[in-house]
């Protein structure tokens, strides 16, 4: 059977373009009023395409900080995607180094999220495709529209809005914690240790994610490795006897 | 803004593309020791965790009501087999009413 393709990643990328469209339009309007051009506000989405250190580095310049270390800042917020593309490349048809070069530029938080979580089994660049070109058209789009005409939308609206990325994250996770325990253990540990970094203020939110998903996968592993251990054994026990 | 300001962007640029493109490229046709693909395999998982909670209860940073009612209802929606669009658009619908109502 032919697995899903281009359609199919532009049909799961729209739900990442509705949920980009409030977090780029006040991008936009922010970049505005921190005193970035429209080419520069445009730019800066173009060429970094990542929302959270996009955010933090229009306070930062807002704040006269050094460029060099709003670059550093920049990777740190950015190195958990170190982590994101590894796992990536284990759900990734193999494919030709230059694709994977080219596709890897849209991976995000958001696009990393629903491409993972597609289905059994290996996923076409066809399909990240599909996924990415819509999330960056949005992102990228809906900055410029946020410096010309501002976060122009009703504010019941605009804050409403401000859920779409996390519903959308709610609703990849909870079909797949459907009778499998596994998923529910990853998810709850790293939720539980990601708490406890932002309420003890410990970790700023970069290393805060970082460290609680890589934990909660290693622990999780550690775990259900021993248990396999523990079940092979009883099964040559009773082989044996 | 500067020049200095491309100077930056272009700092930013490439120390958000190489974590991204780094282990996509090179590990590329690569075996991995089976614990540490295990270990990769459960990361979406992890990481979705992470990325819901806490920061949705803090969707509108003042109003902590509206993180609890947006939170509940994508869990519902999404349980009761909604989709992710459904999801994202219920959730959107009802705080939108919430917010109206709060506001």
């Amino acid at each position: 059977m032919q697995r899903e393709g281009l359609a199919a990643g532009l049909k799961a990328g729209l739900t990442i373009a509705i949920g980009y469209f409030p977090v780029a339009l006040t991008f936009g309007l922010l970049a505005k009023t921190t005193g970035l051009s429209l080419t520069e506000t445009v730019a800066m989405s173009m060429f970094v395409f990542a929302g959270a250190a996009q955010y933090i580095s229009l306070s930062l310049i807002a704040a006269k900080v050094d460029p060099v270390l709003i670059v550093l800042n920049t990777f740190i917020v950015n190195i958990r995607h170190f982590l994101m593309t590894a796992s990536l490349n284990e759900k990734m048809q193999p494919d030709a180094r230059w694709k994977k070069a080219v596709y890897a530029f849209g991976i995000t938080d958001e696009t990393f999220s629903v491409i993972s979580t597609t289905g059994e089994g290996r996923v076409r660049t066809s399909y990240a495709a599909g996924v990415i070109i819509l999330s960056y058209a949005s992102w990228v789009i809906f900055s410029g529209v946020g410096h010309i005409i501002g976060a122009n939308l009703p504010l019941f609206l605009q804050a409403a809005m401000s859920i779409a990325l996390y519903a959308m994250f709610v609703a990849l996770l909870v079909p797949s914690l459907k009778g499998n325990r596994k998923i529910v253990l990853l998810a709850l540990t790293a939720a539980a240790m990601n708490g406890f970094f932002f309420w003890t203020g410990l970790l700023s939110t970069g290393w805060a994610i970082m460290v609680s998903t890589l934990a909660s996968a290693v622990i999780v592993e550690v775990l259900y490795a021993r248990r396999g251990k523990v079940l092979r054994r009883a099964v040559e026990r009773k082989e044996g006897a | 803004m500067g020049s200095w300001y491309w100077w930056m962007l272009l700092g930013m640029a490439v120390v958000t593309y190489l974590p991204r493109a780094i282990p996509l490229t090179f590990l590329e046709g690569k075996e991995l020791p089976p614990a540490v693909s295990g270990v990769l395999r459960n990361i979406p998982f992890a990481v979705l965790g992470a990325l819901i909670f806490p920061a949705i209860l803090y969707a509108q940073p003042d109003d902590l009501l509206f993180g609890v009612i947006g939170f509940a209802s994508a869990a519902l929606i999404a349980w009761m087999g909604g989709g992710v669009m459904g999801t994202v658009l219920g959730t959107i619908a009802i705080l939108a009413v919430y917010s109206l109502l709060a506001g």
